[in-house]
């Protein structure tokens, strides 16, 4: 069992999403999240001054799937989210070592 | 000489004019709670509304006769003695020459000029400000500072058949401001440049952008100083007459225009034309017209507005060079605004549309009219300046004036207040975090 946690742009969350669900996976936890990565966030002008923005807004979205589904999932999402400018985010699949329904008590695989 | 009797057209528009100028506190409190970020709205917003509650306490104490008697024959202030309006309902406004409008609707009227211009300053200061500091700074310096420079240009002295007693020292002198370019918006920006420099930079200044938590919030505070203003600047003619049409037909127009001003160097300079700059664009042009509202035609208003706009808009990037934090603005856009507005007079003035106006250069009048505005405008930046630089420095050094870092890092707002502005969900403080 995987725990997907992507970063994305804000703008790509309805495709991320759709194409998710689409392909089968069901059940995502999304938050909105800041961020920066290699570029060190970017300048902006703001009233005639410049300023360095490290912190830019990101979405974070967490699914979780079978560890034979994780590659798909990454693939689905990386393809959707991509636009080709910096600032496209990462994603990274991590296992789990238990999941629990809180309804049901379920648990394993059946939980997902 | 025909004993004046009450006019009640003349009087009824000076009370209307009395709220519409209150009404311009508020109004500033939500342009500058706008303005700051959402940890500080409720610190910025007090410091406006705790200087109606002290300033309006003062003027019926002493306050008025400070600034308006005439007694101690003094260009210099009024008169030290208690106010003594409370026996003054019978009597009619005397200030250069009897106005047919009672006594305490005038002082009514310039006690909301009183309020406003402390509350002015509290853009300077933003986010970093000691409350009860704040409070105190307002009473001594409308006391030391306000009270007086209203003497000077305000106070027409006492009319007594031809002989005029206790006129103000720039009034005396023949320097005209119509509603306050000198007396509110140079001595407040004057006032805000000395405390912003007393109180130093906020953490994080240069470094974060601060942009504005509110800017629909700075539209309705900017919305309402612009209506209030109408009240300000035609109010000042102290009577429903043409002189008043003509204050209000510029003050709209010189706002108009500056608004434009604004946005063109935003579009121009920065390729996005802003909220915030429309906002600023139009208090910059009725501080410019402020002082000029009822010695110019509509055309040079348009002028003088247009002119403010790119100008202040321009100037509001001095501090950046000069490495001051004004945080709102104040020395950009009040200073700045009201030193153009009263020189404006200089080039722009016309005796052909107020019958006491003066002509500047452009009507033939010389560069006589331009030296005393300059003149007046200098005097009372510098005054206000060294006084206030004065106080601050004094404040500073017994009850301090600025917030511990850290409060100022969390929020003043809960640290002064023990409140936040946005409770937006159960768990949260508005912000705050320890």
């Amino acid at each position: 069992m995987k725990l997907i946690t992507a970063i994305i742009k804000p703008q790509k969350l309805d495709a991320v999403k759709e194409a998710l669900v689409s392909a089968g996976i069901t059940g995502m936890t999304v938050s909105e999240a800041k961020g920066f990565g290699r570029q060190l966030g970017l300048t902006e002008v703001y009233r005639g001054a410049q300023y360095k923005v490290d912190l830019l807004p990101k979405i974070r979205l967490e699914v979780l799937v079978s560890s034979s589904m994780a590659d798909k999932a990454i693939k689905i999402i990386s393809d959707a989210a991509r636009t080709g400018s910096i600032g496209d985010g990462k994603v990274w699949a991590t296992t789990i070592d238990s999941i629990t329904r809180v309804r049901t008590g379920e648990s394993g695989e059946a939980a997902i | 000489m025909a004993e004046v009797v009450l006019n009640t057209g003349d009087t009824a528009w000076v009370l209307a004019s009395t709220a519409l100028v209150l009404l311009m506190t508020p109004g500033l409190a939500l342009f500058y709670g706008g303005m700051v970020r959402a940890k500080s709205v409720l610190n910025m917003m007090l410091m406006s509304m705790v200087t109606i509650g002290i300033v309006s306490v003062l003027w019926v104490i002493y306050g008025f006769k400070l600034a308006f008697g005439y007694e101690a024959n003094s260009q210099w202030f009024g008169e030290i003695s208690l106010s003594g309006l409370g026996s003054a309902v019978n009597e009619l406004t005397n200030n250069g020459g009897v106005y047919p409008v009672p006594l305490l609707a005038f002082a009514a009227f310039q006690l909301m000029f009183a309020i406003i211009t402390p509350a002015l300053i509290s853009g300077a200061i933003a986010d970093r400000t000691k409350f009860t500091s704040w409070a105190v700074f307002v009473a001594i310096w409308v006391t030391l500072v306000y009270f007086p420079v209203a003497h000077w240009v305000f106070a027409f002295g006492n009319k007594v058949g031809d002989t005029i007693t206790g006129a103000g020292f720039l009034a005396g002198r023949g320097v005209q401001d119509f509603a306050g370019g000198t007396a509110v918006h140079i001595n407040a920006g004057a006032a805000g440049l000395a405390m912003a420099i007393i109180l130093g930079r906020r953490f994080g200044w240069r470094r974060e952008s601060m942009r504005p938590h509110s800017l629909p919030l700075v539209l309705i505070g900017a919305g309402l100083l612009w209506f209030g203003w109408f009240g300000f600047n035609a109010g000042s003619a102290l009577g429903a007459n043409g002189v008043a049409a003509l204050a209000i037909l510029n003050t709209q127009v010189a706002t108009a225009a500056a608004a434009l001003g604004w946005l063109l160097v935003e579009k121009i300079r920065d390729g996005h034309p802003t909220s915030l700059g429309v906002a600023s664009g139009a208090i910059s042009g009725l501080v410019s017209i402020t002082p000029a509202c009822a010695f110019v035609a509509p055309w040079a208003a348009v002028v003088i507005g247009l002119i403010a706009g790119v100008l202040c808009a321009l100037a509001v990037g001095l501090k950046y060079l000069l490495n001051f934090d004004d945080s709102l603005d104040v020395v950009g856009v009040h200073l700045v605004g009201g030193l153009w507005g009263c020189l404006a007079i200089g080039f722009f003035g016309s005796s052909a549309v107020n019958s006491v106006g003066l002509n500047g250069i452009f009507y033939g009048g010389g560069t006589a009219l331009l030296g005393k505005q300059a003149f007046g405008a200098f005097f009372v930046l510098a005054y206000s300046f060294i006084v206030t630089l004065i106080i601050g420095y004094a404040i500073d050094k017994t009850i301090g004036l600025r917030v511990k870092e850290e409060a100022e890092i969390s929020g003043i707002d809960y640290d002064q207040h023990a409140e936040t502005g946005y409770e937006l969900t159960s768990s949260s403080r508005g912000g705050y975090s320890s």
